[in-house]
């Protein structure tokens, strides 16, 4: 018999006879101060992503407001030009956001058609393999860093289009609409992926046994039954697409302009806001203000469509 | 001489009824087996005894479970120490991702034991009491998963008798092993009885029989028949436990 | 259904794989060239006086040093801070609270961080650490954005670490009288550690890739010292690129090239460090 066994059957036979609560199986509870202290340092790390998301809105209303007194939200919201760094000072968000949706928009018309073939291309038609080597490809596609398109965009795409249409200017907004378009590119695959593979082979097997072509499948089952999920990587795409900055910044130049021709140059608010950051600006100018009503309104305008996003997946959430 | 005592124990998992007026006592230094088809409550029961039901949301508890004579229920019981009095064994042999030697020792330092040497002693003093240490007295540092399943339940069994526990609770500890390791668990929990107070959740009638000195057999959350396991096996009293006995249900 | 019918149906579907075979094809047709320009125009550049130059008004002298050490002070600073605060928020909804509308607030809240454009995260730094906090334009108002920015992605990618260490190990231990805080410092967490670094350090290598938040914040475009503190003014890798590729002469595009290629050597190491780290330690329980 070991020494451990022979301590603990000596405890318990004393422990028998003197019903001391310390010795005994059952003993007293201590304040539990550690659980209390581990739990509030946790809470305290949850809430910094409460008080980001106050802050950033606080910080936005603040300045947006003040803005909001040198500039009427009239002129603000129907002006067309947008020129605050020099006289006359116009403050037509519309210049600017037109800059911005329209890059949207063409970003969206390369990155959604793409994106959503390569999506069933890596669901419906490759096999394990093919997926196993193109899905970490568009992964790094997808971790290549803004700037790094933007350089891209501006070196080699604008050249590339301007053999093609020689009287384009060196920045304008096609080159910056394709590259930012690659750049969603993955989500869209990828998110749209998850959704057409998350739907049963059995709905896919119905339609084969009835001789249905892939497709056919493609088309009439798979894509319908993953709708929702791929209107939601569209929607965060979009949003994504606003929001991006660099390649914009470098490849579609600082001319805020209320166009929707994509050969020429434009200004989006992403771009607005680093031109800005760039110069020597004065804290609490009218210029800085800008900074924070544009930084609003990008802010609203990507937060409602995320919203949408959101609401869309729980709309038409498949049930198989 | 009883060392727990059930007093009207009811248990619910929110709305349901799990586990119906348990009452009974269990000896000191003896092998209880608790045997019924699954389902029935066993688990439940056990799981009750040091308390790792509170894990569960929604579980409520009646009744009282005395252990020692001092009911574990009551409100300022220190359930880190009644857990340590109490040792569990699972069903699954679940080691910590770690050396076998942490895995034993694991216990003792959550309880403030620093010292190497004291450690040393008592990982060898476990390994030995659970029959272990001659196959891994040598590879102490490498990982718990390169054990073979009855290595890594015996090496589950040793954690748990390294903090001292003076009960131990085992929930089908080998039903998850090859007839072979379940040999040699059983002659280990054999040689446990001399020490320790044992009970055991098992699905195997032969084994309950083989090992045990109690056997206490649950049907739909009650206790039908608790009685020392020679009256439970040749001459049951109620009917259900013939039929169950005899493997006519379950 | 006639014979003809079903050749027609036939050849489109072979028609339309390869038309999706060439829309997958694309994406990855675009990663080569952009590869191939960037090692073409750049990889002539790279020597070792790149590294140790500062930048310049002469393209053969300018060179990444500032920026270099700028990016690793913001990753050596924003990864503790992240890790603390991801990582506590992530244990916080996972094993510290029940399911409620407060834990779904945070939740969905930070879903919606998530989608929020950089470029904010740098306008809430510029008022906030710059301004209010009166950091300056330094480092550590950089830090604290970035930490901010890359907050979410921990989060989530952490609480899906700590959601795969299964129960049964935390029932091991709670048997053994560990209390909850032991149970989750020495067998919660260290089970989940190697998928936890792995969500950090990818995390991170988005962190270094931002140029935009920092832009907002101050960083400077033209940096000639390393700073010295996290005080101390600071210009990063994607700031430095941007700046050479903004200029007109050619040669500044060429070292621009040859700072993306240190800016993707650098992300590619600390992926290949994510993926050995998931490999090394895959799941063995």
């Amino acid at each position: 018999m070991n020494e451990a066994v022979l301590k603990n059957a000596r405890n318990r036979s004393t422990q028998n006879q003197s019903q001391k609560k310390t010795s005994g199986i059952v003993q007293k509870k201590r304040m539990n101060r550690e659980d209390f202290v581990v739990k509030s340092i946790l809470f305290l790390c949850a809430m910094v992503s409460i008080l980001t998301t106050i802050g950033i809105v606080a910080v936005l209303l603040v300045e947006t407001l003040s803005f909001f007194k040198d500039v009427s939200l009239l002129a603000f919201l129907t002006d067309t030009k947008w020129t605050p760094l020099f006289k006359p000072e116009h403050f037509g968000i519309l210049a600017l956001l037109s800059g911005s949706v329209l890059i949207t928009l063409g970003a969206s018309l390369v990155a959604l058609p793409l994106g959503l073939m390569t999506a069933i291309y890596l669901s419906e038609y490759a096999d394990d393999r093919v997926r196993r080597v193109i899905k970490p490809i568009l992964e790094v596609l997808a971790g290549i860093p803004t700037i790094v398109y933007g350089y891209f965009a501006l070196t080699f795409v604008t050249p590339l289009l301007r053999v093609i249409s020689p009287d384009m200017g060196v920045f304008n907004a096609l080159s910056a609409s394709i590259v930012v378009g690659i750049m969603i590119l993955p989500m869209v695959a990828s998110l749209s992926e998850d959704a057409m593979v998350s739907v049963p082979k059995s709905l896919r097997n119905g339609a084969y046994s009835l001789g249905a072509t892939r497709l056919e499948v493609a088309r009439k089952v798979v894509v319908p039954a993953a709708f929702s999920g791929i209107i939601s990587s569209f929607v965060l795409a979009i949003s994504r697409a606003i929001g991006e900055t660099m390649i914009v910044t470098i490849a579609a130049g600082a001319t805020p302009k209320l166009t929707l021709n994509p050969l020429e140059s434009v200004q989006t608010m992403t771009a607005y806001i680093v031109q800005v950051s760039l110069g020597d600006i004065q804290h609490g100018s009218i210029e800085y203000k800008t900074i924070f009503a544009v930084g609003m309104t990008l802010f609203i305008l990507t937060f409602l469509i995320n919203l949408i996003a959101q609401w869309l997946k729980r709309r038409f959430k498949e049930e198989y | 001489m009883s060392i727990i005592q059930m007093k009207n124990v009811d248990l619910y998992y929110d709305k349901h009824h799990a586990l119906k007026n348990i009452t009974g006592e269990i000896n000191e230094r003896s092998i209880t087996a608790l045997i019924g088809p699954s389902g029935c409550g066993k688990s439940t029961f056990l799981r009750t005894l040091n308390r790792m039901n509170d894990m569960i949301q929604g579980v409520h508890i009646e009744g009282e479970i005395l252990v020692a004579e001092q009911n574990i229920y009551h409100a300022d019981v220190n359930v880190e120490n009644l857990r340590k009095n109490i040792g569990m064994v699972f069903q699954q042999p679940n080691p910590f991702p770690k050396s076998i030697y942490d895995n034993v020792a694991f216990g003792r330092r959550i309880h403030g034991m620093r010292d190497r040497k004291e450690l040393d002693e008592v990982v060898e003093q476990s390994l030995k009491a659970a029959a272990l240490w001659e196959e891994v007295k040598d590879i102490l540092k490498k990982p718990a998963y390169g054990l073979s399943g009855g290595q890594q339940q015996r090496l589950c069994i040793a954690r748990a008798l390294a903090v001292n526990p003076q009960i131990l609770l085992m929930d089908e500890p080998t039903s998850a092993l090859d007839p072979i390791s379940t040999a040699k668990i059983e002659e280990l929990i054999g040689e446990l009885r001399k020490q320790y107070t044992i009970v055991i959740v098992t699905h195997n009638m032969q084994q309950a029989a083989r090992i045990s000195d109690d056997t206490a057999f649950f049907l739909q959350g009650e206790i039908i028949e608790f009685d020392t396991t020679e009256k439970i096996f040749h001459t049951p009293s109620d009917q259900r436990t013939e039929d169950y006995i005899a493997g006519r249900f379950g | 259904m006639g014979q003809g019918n079903w050749r027609i149906r036939k050849i489109t579907d072979r028609f339309a794989k390869i038309a999706f075979l060439c829309a997958t094809l694309f994406g990855i047709a675009f990663l080569g060239v952009l590869l191939y320009r960037i090692v073409a125009d750049g990889a002539g550049w790279l020597n070792w006086d790149f590294f140790t130059n500062f930048s310049s008004r002469f393209p053969a002298k300018a060179g990444v040093a500032a920026a270099l050490v700028g990016s690793i002070w913001i990753v050596l600073l924003t990864g503790p801070i992240a890790f603390f605060l991801g990582v506590g928020t992530a244990l916080y909804l996972e094993e510290y609270t029940k399911k409620s509308w407060f834990t779904r607030l945070i939740q969905v809240n930070i879903h919606n961080l998530a989608g929020v454009p950089s470029i904010v995260y740098g306008i809430l730094g510029l008022a906030v650490f710059v301004q209010g906090l009166m950091l300056g334009q330094a480092v550590l108002a950089g830090v604290f954005t970035m930490s901010l920015l890359v907050l979410p992605i921990i989060v989530v990618s952490s609480q899906e670490a700590i959601r795969s260490v299964p129960q049964h190990m935390r029932n091991a231990s709670y048997a053994l009288g560990a209390s909850k805080w032991q149970t989750i410092s020495r067998v919660v967490i260290p089970t989940a550690l190697p998928n936890i670094l792995t969500g950090v350090i990818l995390a991170l290598s988005r962190a270094i890739g931002e140029t935009a938040p920092l832009v907002v914040v101050g960083a400077l475009t033209f940096v000639a010292f390393v700073p010295a503190s996290p005080m101390d003014p600071f210009t990063v890798l994607p700031i430095q690129i941007f700046n050479w590729t903004s200029r007109p002469q050619d040669d500044f595009r060429a070292i621009a090239a040859a700072g993306i290629i240190v800016l993707l050597v650098v992300l590619l190491t600390m992926n290949l460090l994510a993926v050995y780290l998931r490999n090394k330690y895959q799941k063995r329980y």
